[in-house]
């Protein structure tokens, strides 16, 4: 504007622009209408909570798109997408962090905003339609929750998803057809991703929209429902309730923002480099149907229904109905009817109570399900000690334990309400441990999908599959561990484990230590070599004690070289510095006729395979996987083969027990063989 | 702008009800061709069969000890996850049990009757536990009670010829009284 009053306001470019598109559009009507509302009895806090579900909505909507134009729903490329994002995308944490937690504040903002209604009685006439429809958005928003969780198609999302849908199909009549048309068929698979993803980024959002739009009319056509009595007087929506409004929305942000970034402060202080693994959202180790899953637990918002089921213990197949489908869709349904118990006398009482019981409830179960699970973190496991000692002395036999208490009722009482307590803490107990294996299995499978060589086209579950260190210790575990101890004879649970076991340790098998104790007379007829099997009165173990021990024959430089010259032939992981010089010379003495050569074959030595194993390339991945598939092969123990199974040979028709992989991954875990990260 | 004068609206015509009619059916003819097709494409999941529900091998006799403690096995089989075929995979778990000197073997499936989690096997206390909402069956798949499960531990049909072991692999519909396979 110039400074010199004109009697005919010129008007600038700018200001006739906007009256072009007011005169054609009629905005600035529209601008006013939305900005100038009145609010009665001045701007207050309690009214913030409806526009922060908005900037939570739209947070979200922000960030969910950029995420969709990173991800990809199939189950080769959805856990590997994320990993991306989270891993190895410029902001990819920031973002996925900010949805991840935006998505759990929105729940909580959720539950504010219908108390805040409820509490102000905003739901009677006329706005009882309005009220209706922000139930329908609540469910709205918690149906983005529970399908975004499966999402990253971790173990995490992909096991409480099936408990979930399982949980669907009990739905009357229609429930088996429905589940399987959520899944997408009759298994878990691709066509879950999408039916997931195209519900969490198209269907329940779009909808959410339409229904936010008419929400939101409907609330300006009513106007704001003051809280009563007004002693102020009435002011506008802009800037007075707006600014309430904008602060409310920076400390939900603010929130999230910490929650995302509280790990990177906590690194900073302990002085460690900033990992993105911890920054915002979790990603678990990528879904395995055939890897059961101990630790799945829905979302913290999801956990009282999940502490629900476990309510109606008892109850049959009517319990899991009740838990699941009847007592939430009651509860719900009670809910839709608060406008028109509003009418009743006390019928507003009722309502503001309900609604707290609800809510307290949610709390209450909410809170059981954790000190459930993480009971054995203040028990007093001692105190217990009694109990599982009879457990185990009477083999849990009712009638035996009974009469160890001296058949008194009341103390078998008494012993069976410990024996649950013991139960709580053990079960809490397995779900630490499965929490554990669960994060070194999601770390593990970074580690892998950051090596140089990327992720395989048939995705991460195949990198993990033909890891060693993923795969040796189950496959072991599974196959070898009824025989072979794998412990550190150093390690304070050694002694026991070797005790029990009736084949040699293979810990570090084929390294120098293992070597040296195989030629130490005071260690070869001992548990950790042959002392539990059928060869413990065997040739090498009196030669061992009688001839090595003899300094005349075998000098103790000499049994030093043969060790290192064994490690040289298996050349595990951890054994790269032996010295050349003795290697020789202990290969000399390996192959000496007179000496190991009199019965194995070593060097280029000429003494047949067949009496003893064959020492050429002993403990090597090759000679490994030899003994594995085959150990009544000539080349280990054709006659003197102690009960060790032929694990890689097929009987007629059959299959073998273990596969050509498999062998070989358990060869590779046993040498140390694996990926190691930078 | 001001708003122009107001323009009486024209008469109703004779034929205004053929015209609704037309408008009408030819509208909702218009929408809900899309509407059908979709319907139709979202449908296809309910026409699709599990692919497992024969005899698969599982293991060799003998290595089920005959002390009548169940042990873990995978149940292996090819699969297919809409477009992708998967060679020998895993697609589940079966616990087999032999008593003392049997022949015979009982198996259960792994899988949780209750909401589908899946169920381990607690060597010390001799019973099967559920990590999910707690529930313990007996070794040979009985209820504990109080349980949340409705039933219980699914048994499957098993045969030993010549030495080895297969399973009649099915999946059952959790949370109900009954044990109804999926088709």
């Amino acid at each position: 504007m110039s400074d010199a009053p004109a009697p005919h306001t010129r008007r600038g470019p700018l200001a006739k622009l906007a009256d072009f598109f007011d005169d054609r559009t009629g905005y600035r009507a529209v601008v006013h209408e939305a900005l100038y509302e009145r609010v009665p009895g001045g701007a207050r806090w309690r009214y913030v909570w409806g526009s922060s579900l908005v900037f939570a909505f739209i947070t979200q909507m922000v960030t969910g798109l950029v995420l969709w134009s990173s991800y990809s729903a199939s189950a080769q490329t959805a856990w590997e997408s994320v990993y991306f994002i989270q891993h190895e995308m410029a902001g990819g944490w920031l973002v996925r962090g900010i949805h991840h937690v935006m998505a759990q504040a929105m729940v909580v903002l959720l539950a504010l905003h219908l108390m805040q209604v409820v509490i102000d009685g905003a739901y009677r006439a006329p706005r009882e339609v309005n009220f209706w429809l922000g139930l329908i958005l609540m469910q709205l928003v918690l149906g983005m929750a529970l399908t975004g969780y499966l999402l990253p198609w971790d173990q995490k999302g992909y096991w409480a998803t099936r408990v979930a849908t399982n949980l669907a199909g009990l739905v009357p009549l229609i429930g088996p057809s429905l589940q399987q048309l959520v899944v997408g068929g009759p298994d878990y698979g691709h066509h879950t991703l999408t039916r997931f993803f195209a519900l969490h980024a198209g269907f329940l959002p779009g909808t959410l929209i339409a229904f936010l739009v008419v929400h939101l009319t409907l609330f300006r056509k009513h106007g704001l429902c003051a809280k009563q009595p007004i002693t102020k007087p009435d002011c506008m929506f802009w800037p007075d309730q707006v600014l309430k409004d904008v602060v409310a929305m920076l400390a939900v942000l603010a929130v999230v923002l910490g929650v995302i970034l509280l790990p990177a402060v906590r690194a900073m202080v302990e002085g460690r480099p900033i990992d993105p693994g911890e920054l915002g959202a979790e990603l678990g180790a990528p879904a395995d149907p055939s890897q059961p899953y101990a630790a799945a637990r829905p979302e913290w918002y999801f956990l009282f229904l999940f502490q629900f089921l476990k309510v109606f213990e008892g109850w049959g197949a009517d319990g899991e109905f009740l838990g699941a489908i009847v007592v939430p869709g009651a509860v719900l349904g009670a809910m839709f009817l608060m406008p028109l118990i509003g009418r009743w006398k006390l019928g507003h009482r009722f309502n503001v109570l309900f609604t707290v019981a609800i809510l307290v409830g949610a709390g209450l179960l909410t809170a059981m399900a954790l000190r459930e699970d993480y009971a054995a973190v203040w028990a007093d496991r001692e105190a217990y000690a009694h109990v599982e000692q009879l457990i185990e002395e009477t083999g849990n036999d009712p009638e035996k334990i009974a009469a160890a208490l001296g058949n008194d009722d009341t103390r078998i009482a008494e012993f069976r309400a410990e024996a649950r307590e013991l139960e709580a803490i053990r079960r809490s107990e397995a779900f630490f441990a499965a929490v554990e294996q669960a994060e070194a299995d999601a770390h593990r499978a970074v580690e892998l999908a950051g090596r140089p060589e990327r992720i395989p086209p048939g995705g991460a579950l195949e990198l993990i599959r033909t890891d060693p260190l993923s795969q040796g210790p189950k496959l072991f575990a599974q196959h070898c561990s009824s025989c072979h101890a794998h412990v550190d004879p150093a390690a304070p649970e050694a002694a026991e484990l070797l005790a029990a076991s009736s084949a040699a340790n293979l810990y570090r098998f084929g390294s120098a230590a293992w070597a040296r104790g195989l030629l130490d007379p005071e260690q070869v007829a001992g548990p950790a070599y042959f002392g539990n099997t059928a060869h413990a009165e065997d040739d090498m173990v009196s030669y061992v004690t009688d001839d090595m021990s003899d300094r005349d024959s075998w000098s103790e430089e000499q049994i030093e070289a043969v060790a290192v010259a064994l490690a040289a032939e298996a050349a595990v992981v951890g054994d790269e510095s032996l010295d050349p010089a003795i290697v020789e010379q202990g290969r000399a003495l390996m192959a000496d006729e007179e000496r190991c050569g009199s019965c194995h074959h070593a060097g280029d030595n000429e003494t047949e395979n067949g009496y003893a194993p064959d020492l050429a390339g002993w403990a090597g991945r090759e000679w490994l996987i030899g003994i594995i598939t085959n150990p009544n092969h000539e080349r280990f123990y054709p006659e003197t083969n102690d009960r060790m199974p032929s694990f890689g040979v097929a009987e007629e028709g059959g299959v073998p027990a273990l596969s050509e992989t498999q062998i070989g991954l358990i060869a590779d875990w046993l040498r140390g063989e694996w990926y190691r990260g930078e | 702008m001001a708003d122009p004068a107001p323009v009486p609206p024209p008469a109703d015509a004779r034929r205004s009800f053929l015209t609704k009619l037309m408008a009408m059916v030819g509208g909702g003819l218009a929408t809900l061709t899309p509407v059908a097709a979709g319907v139709w494409m979202t449908l296809d999941p309910l026409r699709r069969k599990s692919s497992a529900a024969s005899f698969l091998p599982i293991t060799k006799l003998e290595s089920v000890p005959d002390d009548g403690l169940p042990r873990q096995f995978p149940v292996i089989a090819d699969r297919n996850d809409a477009w992708t075929g998967f060679a020998a995979e895993p697609i589940g778990a079966v616990y087999l049990r032999r008593e003392q000197g049997s022949d015979t073997i009982e198996a259960v499936s792994a899988t949780c009757p209750h909401a589908g989690c899946f169920i381990e096997l607690d060597k010390r206390d001799r019973c099967f536990r559920c990590p999910c909402h707690n529930s313990v069956f007996t070794l040979d798949g009985g209820i504990v009670s109080p349980s949340p499960s409705p039933r219980t531990m699914d048994s499957l049909e098993c045969e030993v010829r010549d030495g080895r072991v297969a399973v009649k692999w099915e999946n059952y519909y959790s949370g109900i009284a009954e044990k109804v396979a999926r088709p």
